[in-house]
């Protein structure tokens, strides 16, 4: 198969390497170095989708990151990803892609009727039509929407490729590798400083590529290789090609994105597909170089009108035509080079230029080529449906009002060059306050902001020796600031064609009687008309302008549109384009993939998954696990074909009865030392911590300054100034930044530290009657008597050649004890429970069984502190010292706080004693009372009572002290119960505390 | 994301620290009286303020320390950051 559009000896590409790839499911051949769209275009290809609203036939506009077209869906090794743009997307061997937007078929396409009913899609169409009727949105609307709109479709497979977020300093960042970027790396690397050069597209050089330049005696393109080469050998330089820098953010940090894998047939193994950077630079030198604009025209979104430096592209780099009949149409020199190049192929184009008398170096040279030019020329529009065919043009007047008679030119391609804008995205963003440069009648960078700089045609220079010498004076004074160095590089000679003004012509006038669509912004299709019909509604401000008709606001951002929307606005307001103000830049300036993004958090919680030592010994026990923060814990360990609520019950039963373990590493952990430590923990704790003994724990609550109970758990005295804190398991974090706010800002004088030991210690909570035997067979060297170690003690001991850490406290209301290991240890204390138990029956427990025991013993937990209660409210007010002060105290007393209604905890029982009551279900008087039924409380959490065989809930009441007997009904609208309750007392087992003093 | 200098630590990325408010509040006296007023103005009232701002920030990811940073609010530039124990001037 030959390839009709390929021209030979032309080009960057390599021939001896064929790569063959699919297109809406037809075979073609291109060559490795081409992009899709160069290896489309090579094969004759042109129509590659349908626009967003009206459905017109789309081609390539562009060459590469401006295009606003050519977005296709890509599938690579097995996965498939949208809104990929054909002209970035480098050519691999199997490549498949296939067009967006269009059903069934891109040369078929049912949408297209919009393209007939456009008459009935003007500007603010979405806004005005779907408004109303309301019902008529989720069912009718915007299913619509979603199937006629949108470009590709996401994969809803899990991605498996692996994408990295990386962090680097620099001195200087560059960002784009044309005459400025490669000038100013190279003057700054020669100087010492870290630079980090980034180029967007596979090759270095940017427009030394296409233009016909010479410096230093070399092609602009083996000047680049130069550089390039010698700047990836210093040490000091970090040059990455296929990296986009997207955003500027505050402090000089900006990200790119590097595609490392995305031009191969698949990623390589341990390699990344994507890498994020993060760069903090300390200077940043901004040579992102211009995007040639459109002028505008009738039907100028046919397939084949085309940037004509897209065009140049395609030839000098690819070695493609885009055409063989090619019309370019011109209001400066540009388009001459690429008629110039045209030429040079064999190929006679015809340039249209809108200025009347332009004299120029290049102009004279395509004069002597024999090029057929036609001065104050203008398409007037484009003919063909799904690609050009010919051009309508006229003469236009000097004023450019008037069109002359209308004449028909066949051609193939209409290559349009409106002047040159500036890429002045990442100034923007970064705060740099934009002018208008009249000259060029674009947005330049004006006051920095940020410590960047803007360089060659991103700053509007246009000219390769100037930019040439600004870029390496500016590389060298920055980075003579920052390494004081003083090694110059020298100037190059620099030899280039002499260009002449451009016409600030960009909207060619619809002739009489002709209603053509004059289409501004590509892929949004917004015309003239719908602009025109904005500011006709009294849209003024240009950012209402641009949300109303969505210019500029499809994933091109408006790369090639926002300026001649500008120019209509302001033609139509009678404003001059700067008062009028462009839109606001925001990152990303090009598509960021969310992989990209996400980089390593992924999966559950998007972080690591904390796992206790013992984890693996619950996995083999058929632990089911719950997440309890970023812990997996198990919840129950599941038996033969016991569900939750079977095996929770069976292990809580097997604690009040015989003795269980619980795996309860998680807690969270925070040691306390120094002389003031009993002072500090007397200030965070409610209740009073001088006297505590040596030896002895004790329960703490801890507030807030607001009054409302932070945390809770025991603190122990491990000895004279060493104290040991646990915490719940979701506020070890706060705690413990909680205490160093206070020891750190507020309490200096007090001599503690305190450090977080979670994940030093294992611990294990052993509980029920028969613990004490089971702890003495464990310890058999410790005096584990009641006497010995009494409720609330603590003691240290030998578990076998292991030193343990052994605490007499209880969350489950039985006889308990928790015993703490060094983390690498837990497995064996573990196990040697395990092992030793089995004479008591012991059985492991999950939190299920841990949550029925604490609730039908009253015990609070986060379900109660859940920051909206007082101490009052879980009945811990007699931990409130009246002796001294304590964070938080005086707002206890707030009015609220203290009223003789206050809600308090209390139990609930429904009367049949047999219906699980929902957690979060209301309490309320009369199930029946008209809406909306006044609550007087809420479920906090309910467990079906082991000790009482019947379900039980803990709840916060209003006035709850007076309710205890009261009936009451609980109202769970979301299960749609109604059970009536009685509400009794939050200890529902062991009222007086018996058990954990036997 | 911002750059801020931790006087322990040096110039680090803001995804280290986690903010802590107003730098300028003080905890009344343990077991002085208060008025209700002055308990509220330290525990609720908060000028927010648009422009230069003193206020508090943790280097969680790093030396842990409680540092004074001032910032402006609407530019996001730092001007200064001081140790725990050292006093805005
Ligand atoms: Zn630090």
């Amino acid at each position: 198969m030959t390839q009709s559009f390929r021209l030979e000896n032309v080009g960057l590409i390599n021939r001896n390497k064929k790569l063959s790839f699919k297109f809406n499911g037809k075979s073609y051949f291109g060559y490795e170095g081409d992009t899709l769209a160069s290896a489309l275009i090579a094969n004759g290809v042109h129509l590659v989708g349908r626009s967003f609203k009206y459905h017109r036939p789309r081609g390539f506009f562009g060459a590469g990151v401006d295009e606003p077209y050519a977005i296709v869906q890509l599938y690579r090794n097995g996965e498939t990803e949208p809104n990929i743009k054909a002209t970035e997307q480098e050519l691999f061997d199997g490549l498949e892609a296939k067009s967006v937007n269009c059903w069934p078929s891109v040369n078929f396409d049912i949408g297209a009727i919009n393209n007939f009913l456009k008459i009935f899609l003007p500007a603010g169409f979405y806004y005005k039509t779907f408004m109303w009727p309301k019902s008529f949105w989720f069912k009718v609307y915007e299913p619509f929407i979603r199937k006629a709109a949108g470009l590709g479709v996401a994969s809803i497979k899990h991605d498996k490729e692996r994408y990295e977020h990386k962090y680097e300093y620099c001195d200087l960042l560059i960002t784009g590798s044309g005459p400025s970027g490669l000038a100013s790396a190279y003057a700054a690397a020669k100087n010492g400083a870290r630079v980090i050069l980034a180029e967007d597209k596979a090759r270095f050089g940017g427009t030394l590529l296409t233009s016909e330049v010479n410096i230093g005696n070399k092609s602009g393109k083996e000047w680049a290789e130069g550089i390039v080469a010698e700047l990836k050998e210093m040490p000091n330089v970090t040059v990455k090609n296929r990296s986009q820098v997207f955003g500027y953010y505050d402090h000089n940090m900006l990200v790119m994105s590097e595609r490392i894998s995305d031009h191969l047939p698949e990623t390589k193994k341990f390699h990344p597909k994507q890498r994020l950077w993060y760069i903090r630079a300390k200077e940043v030198l901004i040579s992102s170089g211009s995007i040639e604009r459109p002028i505008v025209f009738g039907n100028n979104d046919t397939p084949g009108v085309m940037l004509s430096s897209a065009a140049k592209e395609y030839l000098k780099v690819y070695g493609v035509l885009v055409g063989r009949n090619p019309l370019i149409f011109t209001n400066n020199d540009s388009g001459y080079e690429t008629a110039i190049e045209f030429k040079k192929n064999g190929i006679d184009p015809i340039i249209l230029d809108t200025r009347k008398n332009p004299q120029s170096e290049i102009v004279d040279e395509a004069k002597n080529l024999g090029l057929n030019i036609r001065f104050s020329h203008v398409v007037v529009a484009a003919q063909g449906y799904k690609k050009v065919k010919s051009a309508d043009v006229a003469k236009i007047s000097d004023d450019k009002e008037q069109l002359g008679t209308i004449e028909n030119i066949k051609c193939d391609c209409i290559c349009v060059s409106g002047f040159w804008t500036p890429t002045i995205h990442l100034a923007s963003q970064s705060g740099n306050k934009t002018k208008f440069n009249e000259d060029i009648d674009a947005f330049i960078p004006g006051t920095s902001k940020q410590n960047e700089k803007t360089l060659g045609a991103a700053n509007g220079v246009f000219t390769l020796d100037e930019t040439l010498k600004s870029s390496i004076e500016t590389g060298y004074e920055l980075s003579n600031q920052i390494t004081n160095n003083n090694n110059k590089v020298s100037f190059p000679n620099v030899v280039e064609k002499k260009s002449t003004v451009h016409d600030k012509f960009w909207c060619v006038p619809l002739p009489k009687g002709k209603n053509y669509k004059r289409f501004l912004d590509f892929q949004n299709d917004v015309a003239v008309s719908d602009i025109e019909i904005a500011l006709k509604e009294g849209y003024r401000s240009i950012e209402h302008v641009k949300r109303y008709t969505t210019l500029g606001m499809a994933t091109d951002q408006g790369k090639t549109s926002n300026l001649n929307g500008l120019q209509l606005v302001s033609k139509i307001e009678n404003k001059v384009v700067p008062n009028v103000g462009h839109t606001t830049f925001r990152p990303p300036y090009t598509p960021v993939s969310i992989g990209a993004i996400v980089g390593r958090e992924v999966g559950k919680h998007s972080k690591p998954t904390r796992k206790s030592p013992m984890h693996s010994w619950h996995e083999k026990n058929n632990a089911i696990f719950v997440d309890a923060g970023v812990w997996l814990r198990p919840r129950y360990y599941k038996q033969g074909d016991e569900n939750l609520f079977e095996g929770s019950k069976r292990e809580a039963k097997n604690v009040r009865s015989n003795v269980g373990v619980c795996d309860v590493t998680t807690l969270g952990k925070i040691d306390i030392k120094g002389p003031d430590a009993a002072e500090l923990l007397n200030r965070v704790y409610t209740n009073a911590w001088l006297k505590l003994p040596v030896g002895k724990a004790r329960y703490g609550v801890m507030l807030r300054e607001d009054g409302i109970v932070m945390d809770d758990g025991t603190t122990t005295r491990i000895s004279e100034n060493h104290y040991h804190m646990t915490t719940t398991t979701a506020q070890a974090a706060n705690v413990l930044s909680h205490l160093e706010y206070y020891l750190q800002l507020v309490w200096p004088e007090l001599n503690v530290n305190v450090v977080s030991t979670t994940e030093q210690w294992a611990g294990a909570a052993i509980a029920g009657p028969k613990s004490r035997d089971l702890l003495q067979k464990l310890f058999p060297n410790s005096d584990v008597s009641n006497e010995g170690l009494p409720f609330m003690g603590y003691t240290e001991g030998d578990l076998f050649g292991v030193k343990a850490r052994i605490f007499r406290i209880s969350f489950s209301g039985e006889l308990a004890y928790e015993v703490n290991v060094e983390s690498n240890n837990g497995n064996f204390m573990w196990e040697k429970i395990i092992e030793l138990g089995q004479e008591f029956k012991i059985q492991p427990y999950g939190t299920e069984a841990l949550s029925t025991l604490r609730i039908e013993m009253g015990h609070v937990a986060g379900s109660e502190l859940d920051g909206r209660t007082i101490p009052y409210d879980n009945s811990l007010e007699g931990l409130l010292s009246k002796k001294k002060d304590f964070i938080g105290k005086r707002s206890l007393n707030r009015k609220s706080f203290t009223a003789e209604d206050r809600q308090k905890i209390v139990g609930v029982v429904p009367l049949d004693k047999k219906t699980s009551i929902p957690e979060g279900s209301h309490l309320v008087k009369d199930s029946k009372a008209p809406l909306p039924n006044p609550k007087l409380g809420y479920i906090s959490a309910s467990c079906w009572s082991v000790e009482h065989d019947n379900p039980f809930s803990l709840a916060i009441l209003k006035d709850g002290k007076k309710m205890i007997g009261e009936k009451l009904f609980v109202m769970s609208p979301l299960k749609n119960k109604v059970i009536p309750v009685e509400i009794v007392s939050s200890h529902y087992v062991d009222p007086k505390g018996e058990r954990v003093r036997s | 994301m911002l750059f801020i200098k931790c006087p322990h630590c040096g110039w680090r990325s803001q995804n280290e620290f986690s903010y802590g408010g107003d730098a300028t509040v003080k905890r009344p006296e343990l077991g002085k009286q208060v008025s209700d007023q002055e308990w509220d103005d330290f525990v609720y009232n908060r000028k927010s303020l648009r422009g230069k701002h003193w206020e508090l920030w943790q280097h969680l990811s790093g030396c842990r320390q409680w540092i004074k940073v001032e910032r402006d609010t609407a530019t996001h530039e730092i001007f200064n950051t001081l140790k725990a124990n050292e006093e805005i001037s």
